[in-house]
């Protein structure tokens, strides 16, 4: 399809904008004023409306597609919730640092403190911060409030301690903080290495940072344990919420030993993705941290009324222009309101059931590396098809013609050649079904006709994508001709 | 039980399913976990239909004042939005998608990223960007992060004219890294040109400028990035991207990295988020950027497409050599960028720019007419300026919006010595009937 | 000519007082097609078995230690512009640093190409 660019006539607009009522006021001086317009696309408002109408159908998305993104919780997103968010248009955020400013926001200030509370009473953590605006966010405050607790204990620790099977974004983010990043492997069972992890702790570990369920789709029954060996080096324990929504109601990670954890609206509660974001990270700590929270913090006094409270001299500070993406909050509490208790503990059961349905039904197929039942994901590897040649990545290139959006390839990194397909509960037997049965078909065809998955996708705009010339002829941007100069082409 | 409307299946294909599994019950499946670490408590409230859900969040928005006229920005500003934003943005495809690790099916969001990659490179005049950050304060402060590594200094000079949240964002990104954060004062409502050049060195990595500043002054930076190349430091230009329709580039100033928040471009105001944050750099930095890239390439058969690209820089792939933590960014609000600034046009950014300025300065004019009233800096500025009242700002600001006017930012709180100082951001949307009542109302609450 | 290899993959081609590093035809195999090669600074100070530079293919990102300690005399601007020489000719064309050997004893400690070649056997 045609870049926007290539679509632009000169003179041509979309919106029109309201006459001014003021008279033109003086030019400011030369020096400060760009030399031309910026090469905008110039465009008639059906165009635009055209172009980004037949870019979204280039998408594969969950409201028309099946979308096993493991680690992802592509669930489906409730319509509701979006209407909620436009209950709450509207409302400028440095309101509350007015005079009084308080009382003309309790409606916005309230969706933020009952939504910490209620993530405080599923998690069993003693409050939370909604202001980080993605996971990697809120793992980043929760390794800072860890950091930030250690100083206050007169201690400066060097290290931060991962499972090899951790996200990317928990050593990113451990490195981020100034740590030292010590890797423990994955046992047989697909726990961590519980040797490994006794010999590799000391005095100068300041966290352990554990996804529960991890990301093999496994629940460890020995996380009470990790929990006890680290806090008896001084470490405190972190958890990586992302994959919550396998023990909704089930497991509270602030009762069986984490310190810090994050979640991920974005993924348990039902957030819509926005092709990549925004999506929302907050971070929720036991009783000892709560004076590193980062500030602002919203609380409430006695009288039911919500404020900004001083920030404490120990918060750890501010991470986001403001309270956190809001628009996102207000659709999670959405989300939960409806959902409720009951609710909630269907949420995890199904994810569960339709989980180990799949693998179940797989695994005659493909190799199940850790073969125990899983909770709401799980990781088959494509060892077995390799030996005809056919990579995980084919098998994914083949479902995207059969309508599927891909599982997770390539991720956790200790599993070779890893599908990792999370269903999620929002999914029915019926779909659940037919993508099993094209996976089976893919199985099948890396047995007898290898090249069939090898020239997938056929049925999208594009076929595969040469990857190699787009890293080394870097070009991310639209070349345009300023002051006479060719720019942004290649780099 | 009563079930949610969002978990489909029967009982019976839930029997179904069990049989396959081999598991008697749905409790079977959770018995890894011992007894002793199930939940104690969860005690939630009941569920409730989306019409029970939406009625209570009515009560709950009530709450919020909906009626005041805003004068105030201080990094959220009230702008207009054409209605094809929030229909074209709000298109399932674009916003039920995520991340586009899978290109050919996701070339929807690609093609529509490295739009908005070359949209924000045109506004700033710069190179090259990414796919969007979290927001303008957090962009900033991976901007400072990316100058510590390239340089391998560890010295950053700010301007106490950049937004104090800004501000506060970097010191907290930083605050584990043994960095020097070095504050350039500005009293008058501008960095000190003189301390800044005085405490620039060769251990300097970056100095962190804002474009117009937190008092709404406008500036030209291009003797301080001069000064600062010479030094071997980074020039890093924080700014407010609607304001591009008419100001100087941070491209054309010399900065290295420019950065700024995207709220102005089309996003609503939303109690401040979300919004997306930019970072924008020259051609030699690219692999310095953090976040995802989205690059243009051909398919087998030859046809362009695009792709995630220079991947080796991000956490997936390097883990704790990442150049940054970063994964879900802001995706869907950088769409709204690119749909409001195609929709504008390139006349039409220009064409709104001037309506805020000529709004802003006979605004200016007005209030800095009033007796006592004087403007902190009698400096060019854009839609935004510090006026010098001659009692409280904050009582000022009190009784203004009493009667439904949100007048300003009160400085005392971020500036101490400028208790009497109030910032009044004035955009397109405001009427020049509006802008008369604010002076008129302020005039009375001075004076009478 | 005389290869030195080590366990990570790298190889040293000595020729007097210095040589030349690179990776091995094994390493470009399991990385790919190389897109970017980051090269040190000409005059750096190396130490044997620290990191010296990084190859980057398109999924993977992968730091090249030093073979023996020593200076950086040169390194090879072509393929920092074509890092797919590295992938045409790993051994050859495809070097990256130019070494001067601080202390001929670590030479010891490299494998010579029959022993690297069953510790690649000993791999698969
Ligand atoms: C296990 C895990 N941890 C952390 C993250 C990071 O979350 P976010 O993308 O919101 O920053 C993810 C998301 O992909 C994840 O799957």
């Amino acid at each position: 399809m045609e870049l926007i660019f290539e679509k632009s006539a000169p003179g041509r607009h979309g919106t029109v904008l309201p006459k001014s009522d003021v008279s033109p006021a003086a030019e400011l001086p030369a020096a400060l004023l760009r030399a031309e317009p910026a090469g905008l696309p110039e465009l008639s408002e059906l165009e635009v409306v055209r172009h980004f109408s037949n870019l979204s159908r280039r998408n594969f998305a969950v409201d028309t597609n099946f979308y096993p993104l493991g680690s992802c919780t592509m669930k489906y997103n409730a319509k509701a919730a979006e209407e909620a968010v436009r209950l709450f248009a509207g409302v400028h955020p440095l309101l509350p640092y007015l005079p009084a400013g308080e009382s003309f926001v309790q409606g916005s200030l309230g969706v933020i403190h009952q939504l910490s509370q209620l993530l405080a009473e599923i998690t069993g953590m003693a409050a939370f911060s909604c202001q980080p605006l993605a996971g990697a966010q809120g793992e980043m405050a929760g390794i800072m409030m860890i950091a930030a607790w250690h100083r206050s204990q007169g201690q400066q620790r060097r290290f931060v301690v991962v499972p090899d099977s951790s996200h990317g974004t928990n050593p990113a983010t451990a490195a981020l903080v100034g740590y030292e990043v010590l890797t423990v492997p994955t046992s047989s069972a697909g726990d961590m290495d519980l040797d490994v992890f006794r010999q590799t702790m000391n005095n100068e570990v300041a966290a352990v940072m554990m996804t529960c369920p991890n990301t093999l789709g496994l629940f460890n029954s020995q996380v009470a344990e990790i929990c006890a060996i680290a806090h008896g080096h001084g470490a405190l324990v972190y958890c990586d919420g992302a994959n919550l929504n396998a023990i909704l109601g089930k497991v509270r990670p602030g009762e069986i030993g984490f310190d810090v954890m994050h979640v991920n609206l974005h993924k348990t509660f039902g957030t819509p993705h926005g092709g990549g974001g925004p999506g929302s990270g907050p971070v929720g700590v036991s009783e000892k941290l709560l004076p590193f929270l980062p500030s602002p913090r919203i609380a409430q006094r006695s009288d039911g009324s919500y404020y900004l409270a001083e920030p404490a001299a120990e918060s750890i500070g501010r991470l986001a222009n403001f309270y956190g993406n809001f628009g996102i909050l207000v659709r999670a509490l959405a989300y939960i309101t409806m959902l409720g208790r009951d609710g909630l503990v269907e949420v995890s059961e199904q994810a569960v059931l339709n989980a180990n349905y799949v693998m179940s039904r797989l695994k005659g197929w493909y190799d199940l590396p850790f073969d125990t039942g899983c909770m709401h994901e799980c990781v088959f590897s494509a060892a077995r098809q390799l030996k005809q040649g056919v990579h995980a990545l084919d098998i994914a290139k083949y479902l995207i013609d059969r309508g599927f959006h891909p599982p997770t390839v390539y991720f956790p990194l200790i599993v070779k050649e890893a599908i990792m397909i999370e269903p999620t509960e929002t999914e029915s037997k019926e779909t659940l079904d037919a993508f099993i049965a094209v996976m089976i078909e893919a199985a099948q065809l890396a047995e007898t006709n290898p090249e069939a998955l090898f020239q997938a996708p056929r049925t999208m705009p594009v076929s595969r994508l040469d990857e190699t010339k787009a890293a080394r002829e870097i070009n991310v941007c639209c070349s345009w001709v300023i002051a006479g100069e060719e720019r942004g082409l290649r780099i | 039980m009563k079930r949610s409307g969002y978990c489909p299946q029967t009982p019976a294909q839930i029997r179904e399913m069990l049989a396959v599994i081999g598991v008697s019950s749905i409790a079977e499946l959770f018995a890894v976990i011992p007894p002793e670490l199930r939940a104690r408590s969860f005690e939630l409230p009941e569920g409730m239909s989306e019409f029970e859900m939406l009625a209570g969040m009515e009560r709950l928005a009530g709450q919020d004042r909906r009626d005041l006229v805003p004068f105030i920005g201080g990094g959220s500003y009230d702008h207009l939005i054409p209605a094809v934003v929030d229909h074209l943005a709000g298109r399932a495809e674009f916003a039920t998608s995520y991340t586009p690790y899978q290109p050919e099916c996701s070339q929807g969001t690609l093609q529509a990223l490295y739009e908005y990659q070359t949209v924000i490179c045109r506004l700033t005049g710069m190179d090259a960007t990414n796919a969007s950050l979290y927001d303008g304060g957090s962009a900033l402060a991976e901007a400072a992060l990316m100058a510590l590594r390239i340089t391998g200094r560890k010295k950053i000079l700010v301007d106490a004219a950049v937004n104090p949240f800004s501000r506060q964002i970097v010191q907290t990104y930083l605050a584990n890294l043994a960095v020097e954060v070095v504050e350039i004062a500005a009293l008058k409502g501008q960095g000190d040109r003189q301390q800044f050049l005085a405490t620039l060195d060769d251990e300097t990595a970056a100095i962190i400028l804002q474009n117009p500043n937190f008092f709404g002054g406008v500036d030209d930076f291009s003797d301080l990035a001069a000064a600062a190349c010479v030094r071997g430091a980074l020039t890093i230009v924080s700014i407010y991207p609607l304001s591009l329709g008419l100001l100087k580039t941070p491209g054309e100033m010399g900065a290295d990295l420019a950065v700024g928040d995207g709220q102005s471009l089309g996003n609503p105001l939303s109690f401040g988020g979300p919004s997306f944050g930019f970072l924008a750099v020259k051609k030699e930095h690219i692999r310095n950027l953090p976040g995802r890239i989205v690059g243009e390439t051909v398919d087998k058969d030859g046809r362009r497409g695009f792709v995630l690209t220079l991947q080796a820089r991000e956490q997936h792939i390097r883990r704790q050599k990442a150049t940054s933590n970063i994964c879900s960014n802001q995706s869907l609000s950088a769409l709204r960028g690119l749909i409001f600034l195609a929709t504008l046009g390139r006349e039409g950014l220009v064409e709104l720019a001037r309506l805020n300025y000529d709004k802003a300065q006979y605004a200016e004019g007005l209030l800095a007419g009033i007796r006592g009233v004087s403007l902190l800096n009698a400096g060019p500025t854009f839609n935004e300026f510090t006026l010098r009242l001659p009692t409280a700002a904050a009582s000022v600001c009190a009784q203004l919006l009493t009667r439904g006017i949100v007048a300003g930012v009160p400085l005392g709180r971020w500036y101490p010595g400028l208790e009497a100082c109030l910032t009044v951001t004035v955009t397109e949307k405001r009427s020049r009937a509006q802008i008369e009542t604010l002076a008129a109302a302020m005039e009375e609450v001075l004076w009478s | 000519m005389d290869y030195y290899f080590t366990k990570e993959h790298e190889w040293l081609r000595l020729d007097g007082q210095s040589g030349l590093v690179g990776i091995t035809a094994y390493a470009v195999e399991q990385l790919g097609d190389i897109t970017f090669v980051e090269l040190p600074r000409p005059g750096r100070e190396a130490k044997q078995s620290e990191v010296l530079c990084a190859v980057e293919s398109v999924k993977a990102a992968s730091d090249i230690y030093a073979p023996v300690s020593g200076r950086v005399l040169a390194v090879n601007e072509q393929v920092e512009s074509g890092p797919e020489i590295v992938n045409q000719s790993p051994e050859e064309e495809g070097w990256l640093v130019r070494i001067e050997l601080a202390d001929p004893g670590e030479l010891r400690s490299l494998m010579n190409r029959e022993q690297y070649r069953d510790y690649l056997e000993g791999l698969s």
